[in-house]
């Protein structure tokens, strides 16, 4: 191993009094050399952003580093001055950021920002910045570079933000790039040329990556060594291979182990009744436009027709823009749909009058996909998941008593009801959001990205209730979502969709071990450390 | 609770609640401590403050108690302070839910009602409506608070476009609520605080609004009020300052209370942009 870029020795950082512990980094000491990529692994609150921040010296005010070294270029970077900091930042440690649309500047075009890395750290003139500018956009493979040059950050894709943010943080070929969890907002075929990319240029330029992330799968596909991070410790460090095959920390285990198999679990018998039957919905957004011209038309739902026989679970995975939100909303009738049919239990759900909706909505509950935007901050967790019956006419105290109960249920300790949101984690939030849904008591339970806020180790818990519920109160469940590991492991039936329209459906077995539609196989292969846990899989067999 | 232990954390805002108590309190003892009419003649007219122990603060052109005015004028714009506020924020919240909330065709009448409103100055628009309703007390207060409730529409109408398409409000929909049910249990609450802050400055303005008709001489002649006071002093206005500098300074305060209080709740109620 050659030199490290950058070394942590003994880095402690102390956070403000009041806060959730008293260091968000103990005693880390962990070095990069050039030419490698070294995953910092953790979940959220593990303190691993706060590392990236602390190494770049961006930590929030009341946020201090108390002890500890950072060496970089022969400098220790805990005591340099500012302006000696802005001399590293961009130019010797770049770094790229988890939404490229908020650290991106909407008023400015692409090729100006990337240029301004130049003109503040160089004196090149316009036009060799220009040309560098449309050099680094070649090289990250944005298609069409001087037309990306000129537009503004919303006019591209999410991935060709990413793309321009590499760029821009490649400028200057920087020794270190740290990546602070730079694919969780990209879709996952996305992800998977941004990986790519990032890889490829690595090693091409040679330069230290220090990728953040929750994701094992993410770490098995690019990391050369790997740093797990733990409530602000480091827990375990190795090279990528041993950490992954024989992990020796408990904590280690636990994340591999949470990290979904890609495997369908064996098939149940299903009920040949439909309790849900979708046929032909189809819902077009129109937008702007003055009389006809001009206008938007988005098909974001294309005819889709689909069936969930009683006490299964329907997945409908595809990724953003698919039109799977879209179909959950019309499917509880937040949303109307432009034609065909829903049948609930015979009656046509897609055809009732609003007031007629709010009567039968106790048949249909819905789960929201952010559980701290899905609970009102003001009201007690009891009252919220009480709300329900009381609306349809259950006595307050009844309800708030049933509530309690069902606080039991999803497993959450019943005297928690006096609580408000914000007391409670995110997983306990979801709890709190899956108990209201069921407190109507309904025959089908819409899920719309019930885990994807949460950390896999919550994630698993959360899936492991819901299959217990679906066994115990016998719920047939529309699951939406864009992980094909979590709708793997959870749905009986599986519905691929891309455009608005479904292109495969079948058993998860079927759609998993033999993909038909060249969409489903390229979204399976895209699946992040998907070699890895398929190699697990067949080595737990 | 933490909003009232945080409020009481900024020095600016405790000062401001207790000028404004203190006005409360001069509002309050008017009767006790000047048991007599305001406005009856009291001795001679044009007595300087600090020469007769009488009239502590001197009196008027008419020879009416300057100091008596005071305290009772303190009624009247708190009264008309108070009112008009309920009045403004009650229709502001009103029409900026309903416009929120729906949207479509609702918002824009509603939005196209309230710019008719602002585009007018509001001064302007409230002589009109005393010069057709008449000066009696009771209407300025409602003519006050008529003219006020285009910017709080605004505000609420801001918080519920932001509100209206959360998740937890979508959630209540899938519950089976009624519009009425969500819009005042679940959206309104959280819309709520920045509502109640602007309330002080809509305040501040509605007694600065009742000065300025009185200082025309357009407000209620029959009652002690400040701005009556400043009118009748501007007669006198080169040489005996006095009568117009003295409600002057009480309006002063008064406006300076309620902002500060009104800036110690933004900064209680809204606690992490005070962090910044």
């Amino acid at each position: 191993m050659s030199d490290p870029v950058l070394s942590l020795d003994g880095l402690t950082v102390r956070l403000p009094r009041g806060a959730d512990r008293s260091h968000a980094l103990s005693d880390v000491s962990l070095s990069i050399a050039s030419n490698e990529i070294l995953c910092v692994v953790g979940e959220s609150g593990s303190g691993k952003s706060m590392m990236a921040n602390a190494i770049m010296r961006l930590l929030p005010n009341e946020v201090e580093i108390e002890d500890g070294r950072m060496m970089f270029d022969g400098h220790d970077l805990c005591t340099a001055s500012p302006a000696a900091m802005r001399e590293v930042r961009g130019a010797g440690i770049a770094m790229i950021f988890q939404e490229p649309m908020t650290a991106l500047n909407p008023l400015r075009t692409i090729g100006d920002q990337i240029g301004e890395m130049f003109s503040i750290h160089t004196r090149l003139s316009k036009v060799e910045i220009n040309a560098r500018v449309i050099a680094l956009l070649d090289d990250v493979r944005i298609p069409d570079s001087t037309a990306a040059a000129k537009a503004y950050p919303h006019e591209l894709s999410g991935g060709q933000r990413q793309r321009a943010m590499i760029a821009m943080a490649l400028a200057l070929d920087p020794k270190l790039l740290i990546a602070d969890e730079p694919t969780t907002a990209l879709d996952v075929t996305t992800q998977a040329q941004i990986l790519r990319l990032i890889r490829d240029l690595q090693q091409r330029r040679k330069t230290a990556v220090l990728f953040i992330t929750h994701d094992f799968g993410v770490v098995a596909e690019i990391a050369d060594r790997v740093v797990v991070m733990q409530h602000g410790v480091i827990v375990e460090q190795g090279a990528a291979d041993r950490v992954l095959n024989d992990p020796q920390h408990a904590y280690t285990r636990q994340l591999i182990s949470s990290v979904p198999p890609l495997k369908a679990p064996p098939p149940r018998s299903l009920s040949g009744k439909d309790v849900l039957s979708i046929d032909r919905v189809s819902k077009t957004y129109r937008t702007g436009g003055f009389l006809g011209r001009g206008a938007r038309v988005t098909e974001a739902v294309k005819g889709v027709s689909l069936h969930l026989p009683r006490g299964a679970t329907l997945g409908i995975v595809g990724e953003s823009g698919s039109g799977k939100s879209t179909l959950a909303r019309c499917i509880v009738r937040l949303i109307d749909p432009d034609a065909g049919s829903i049948l609930l239990d015979g009656k046509d759900w897609a055809k009732l009058t609003p007031d007629q909706v709010r009567r039968e909505t106790r048949h249909i509950q819905m789960v929201f996909q952010d559980p701290f935007a899905s609970l009102n901050p003001r009201r007690k967790a009891a009252e919220l998941v009480a709300q329900g019956p009381i609306v349809h006419g259950v006595d307050r105290a009844v309800a708030i008593a049933e509530a309690k109960r069902l606080f039991e249920l999803v497993g959450l300790d019943p005297s928690a009801g006096d609580r408000f949101p914000h007391e409670f984690s995110g997983g306990q939030r979801q709890r709190i959001g899956l108990a209201r849904a069921l407190a109507l008591k309904p025959d089908v339970l819409v899920a719309d990205e019930p885990v994807s806020a949460l950390d896999v180790s919550v994630q698993a818990q959360v899936l492991r209730l819901l299959a217990e519920l679906r066994q115990q109160l016998g719920l047939s469940i529309v699951f939406i979502t864009h992980d094909l590991r979590v709708a793997a492991q959870i749905c009986d039936l599986v519905a691929v969709m891309k455009d608005g329209a479904v292109v495969e459906q079948g058993t998860t077995a079927e759609v998993f071990g033999n993909p038909q539609h060249p969409y489903t196989q390229a979204l399976l292969s895209a699946i992040p450390g998907g070699d890895f846990t398929r190699k697990r899989d067949s080595a737990l067999v | 609770m933490d909003a009232v232990k945080r409020y009481f954390r900024s020095p600016a805002a405790v000062i401001g609640l207790i000028l404004l108590l203190l006005v409360i309190a001069m509002a309050i003892s008017a009767s006790l401590l000047y048991p007599r009419d305001p406005l009856a003649l009291a001795g001679r007219p044009l007595v300087w403050p600090f020469t007769n122990p009488r009239f502590l603060l001197g009196t008027d052109n008419s020879g009416r108690d300057i100091a008596a005015q005071i305290f009772y004028g303190a009624r009247i714009s708190l009264l008309i302070g108070g009112v008009a506020t309920l009045i403004a924020i009650l229709i502001g919240i009103l029409v900026g839910a309903f416009a929120g909330y729906y949207g479509g065709w609702i918002d824009n009448v509603l939005m196209r009602i309230t710019e008719a409103f602002q585009t007018l100055p509001n001064f302007v628009l409230l002589l009109v409506l005393v010069a057709v309703f008449g000066s009696t007390l009771s209407t300025v207060t409602i003519a006050v608070g008529v003219v006020s409730w285009p910017a709080p529409a605004r505000l609420t109408r801001a918080e519920f476009l932001s509100l209206r398409n959360r998740e937890f409000v979508q959630a209540g929909k899938t519950l089976g609520m009624r519009d009425i049910r969500l819009i005042l249990g679940e959206i309104l609450p959280n819309a709520l605080p920045p509502v109640i802050v602007y309330a002080s400055v809509v305040m501040a303005v509605a007694i600065l609004l009742e000065s300025a008709l009185a200082f025309l001489r357009l407000s209620d002649p029959n009652v002690a009020s400040w701005g009556n006071l400043i009118g009748l002093g501007r007669d006198v206005l080169r040489v005996q300052w006095y009568v117009s500098a003295i409600p002057g300074i009480a309006i002063l305060v008064t406006v300076l209370a309620v902002s500060l209080v009104g800036q110690g709740l933004n900064d209680a109620l809204n606690p992490r942009l005070k962090s910044r």
